[in-house]
């Protein structure tokens, strides 16, 4: 039965991925890729990646579209048409494949449990003793936190550049008291015409809000964690933005504040490294936060989610905020 | 069954060339993004299907199960996809700087303004 | 008691599965986009209800059949509004509803 799903799925996928390479209007590209994000998602579902299905779906078919639509926005929806060149493009692509293709007939049959991946003595160990270790019945979380806890700090460290970079580009240079310098030519987004949607809207957003925290807290026992619940309090926030305009938006989570939460939560994930080196262990090495072992391990996980999800929902809350900021600052004249 | 094995990830390769295809034959920059995000997101399906196993389940500890999908790629991809957002966002930051400064967003147009001056 | 659970949870699973193909014949059919509104909008709040209420009748534990009813709840607030917008905003940017759905440049049966 699931390989029926799983071939469906797949055959969406396909079509949806000819239709974007196809489609020429640039808006009908950004929905149609929204789509494909959503579809992914439920194929995630199928390969049992619940964690990974949830953040895709607020990431790929909420934030990601979000972006590329207030991109459009300012820059207009229309792809020149002219000559396409494809002779090169489709050359290169189809020697890549063929050699994609050839390559995967040395590789492990789909879900074969025998595979090299599975019969790792390191996947064994994540999957057979880490309850025992860590107490966490979510094997994902204590991976992501403790197991993998460096990789997982240098990619809270990669959004965290990330958000700098889109800030130091398109961000509004401010006067010492946090004043905007700009002024406004452009139009604020703000849906003043849908009365409807407004006080839908302020009955789902606090219900939106109230999730992603209870997606931070109850990440040890089901799908959840930090990265989840960041984009979802971020898609939250981003509703409010779409409905009550920047200047609303900007009351309640001010630019001030955000930039200081991202750094915040980056700098709680290395305090609790440097606390562990402080107590005698190894740097992320959270059993040294507490007499015994496992209630350490408890703790350290906790306190490097909440690190994660701060960092993850100011970054991409920032990064709404910023387009949208630039969409309503106007058409910038040349400098030169 | 055998056919079956190997067909996931001939699907999901031809995903990953689609983007690729749209990354390298779109001259307008906003399309080159969106090639560059259904390449990322079909290789973050592919990597998640190397942890799937059949009859397994997610990987959340219950009573009675024995068979669990390997857990690791998923935390790996986990993370991918939120910076995989976070750089994309920095891309079309970085094409909106081009439209202010260039009055254009197709690569041609950029190359023969650059070349004028 | 059983049996007449399980008996009510497959008509309303099948209910809503056909509501699903139904509407999905009619978003390809229908001439116009509020036309076919009308047909998404079916499937996005009489079909996906039935398919959660047959599924919350199976539910093993009360946790899990909230669940299944919250999520319905949800759904019914935000499809109905996202129809709405989307037809209002289709007729702010000045798209006519057909008054003749025969006359339509693909209707059924006229030339495609």
């Amino acid at each position: 039965m699931a390989q029926i799903i799983d071939i469906v799925l797949l055959v969406f996928l396909c079509t949806v991925a000819v239709a974007t390479v196809r489609m020429r209007d640039l808006f009908g590209i950004a929905m149609l890729f929204g789509i494909f994000s959503l579809l992914s998602a439920s194929v995630f579902v199928v390969l049992d990646a619940g964690d990974v299905a949830m953040t895709e779906a607020a990431v790929g078919a909420g934030l990601t579209t979000i972006l590329m639509l207030s991109t459009l926005a300012a820059t207009g929806s229309r792809a020149h048409p002219r000559a396409v060149r494809w002779k090169l493009p489709l050359f290169v692509v189809t020697v890549t494949g063929a050699a994609l293709v050839y390559a995967t007939t040395d590789m492990p049959r789909f879900g074969d449990p025998n595979a090299p991946v599975q019969t790792h003595p390191v996947a064994k160990h994540y999957i057979e003793t880490s309850q025992e270790e860590t107490g966490i019945p979510n094997m994902v979380t204590p991976l992501l936190a403790s197991y993998r806890g460096f990789d997982t700090l240098g990619e809270t460290a990669v959004v965290f550049t990330a958000g700098i970079g889109v800030l130091a580009l398109i961000g509004r240079r401010r006067k010492k008291d946090g004043t905007p310098v700009d002024e406004n030519h452009g139009e604020d987004i703000r849906a003043e015409h849908h009365a409807v949607v407004r006080v839908v809207g302020k009955i789902l957003i606090p219900a939106i809000l109230l999730y992603a925290c209870y997606i931070q807290a109850h990440g040890d026992f089901g799908p959840g964690g930090g990265f989840q619940a960041g984009v979802v309090f971020a898609s939250g926030l981003m509703l409010y933005l779409l409905l009550f305009g920047v200047a609303a938006a900007a009351r309640v989570a001010p630019f001030a504040v955000l930039e200081r939460l991202i750094a915040l939560g980056l700098l709680l994930y290395g305090g609790i490294g440097v606390l562990n080196m402080m107590l005698g262990g190894n740097f992320l090495d959270y059993r040294t936060l507490a007499e015994n072992a496992k209630d350490g391990l408890h703790y350290g996980i906790i306190l490097i989610e909440l690190g994660v999800g701060i960092t993850v929902a100011a970054v991409v809350t920032t990064l709404v905020f910023a387009f949208a900021d630039h969409l309503q600052r106007g058409p910038v004249h040349r400098q030169d | 069954m055998e056919f079956f094995g190997l067909f996931n990830y001939w699907v999901f390769i031809f995903l990953m060339m689609a983007g690729f295809y749209l990354l390298l034959s779109a001259r307008n920059l906003v399309k080159k993004i969106v090639g560059l995000n259904l390449f990322q997101t079909s290789v973050f399906v592919f990597y998640v299907s190397a942890g799937k196993v059949t009859g397994g389940t997610v990987p959340i500890q219950q009573e009675g199960i024995t068979s669990y999908s390997n857990p690791l790629p998923h935390v790996l991809i986990l993370t991918a996809i939120v910076v995989g957002v976070a750089s994309t966002a920095l891309g079309l930051s970085l094409i909106l700087k081009i439209k202010d400064t260039y009055g254009t967003m197709e690569e041609d147009e950029i190359d023969s303004l650059d070349v004028a001056t | 008691m059983e049996a007449a659970l399980d008996v009510l949870s497959w008509v309303l699973l099948l209910v809503g599965g056909s509501v699903a193909v139904i509407s999905g014949v009619g978003l390809l059919r229908l001439p116009d986009l509020y036309t076919r509104l009308h047909a998404a909008s079916m499937l996005d709040s009489l079909g996906a209800l039935c398919v959660f209420l047959g599924l919350a009748l199976q539910a093993e534990s009360v946790a899990v059949g909230i669940k299944l009813l919250l999520a319905p709840a949800f759904l019914l607030l935000t499809t109905a509004t996202a129809a709405h917008v989307l037809s209002k905003s289709a007729r702010r940017a000045g798209l006519e509803p057909l008054e003749d759905t025969a006359a339509a440049p693909d209707a059924p049966g006229g030339k495609d």
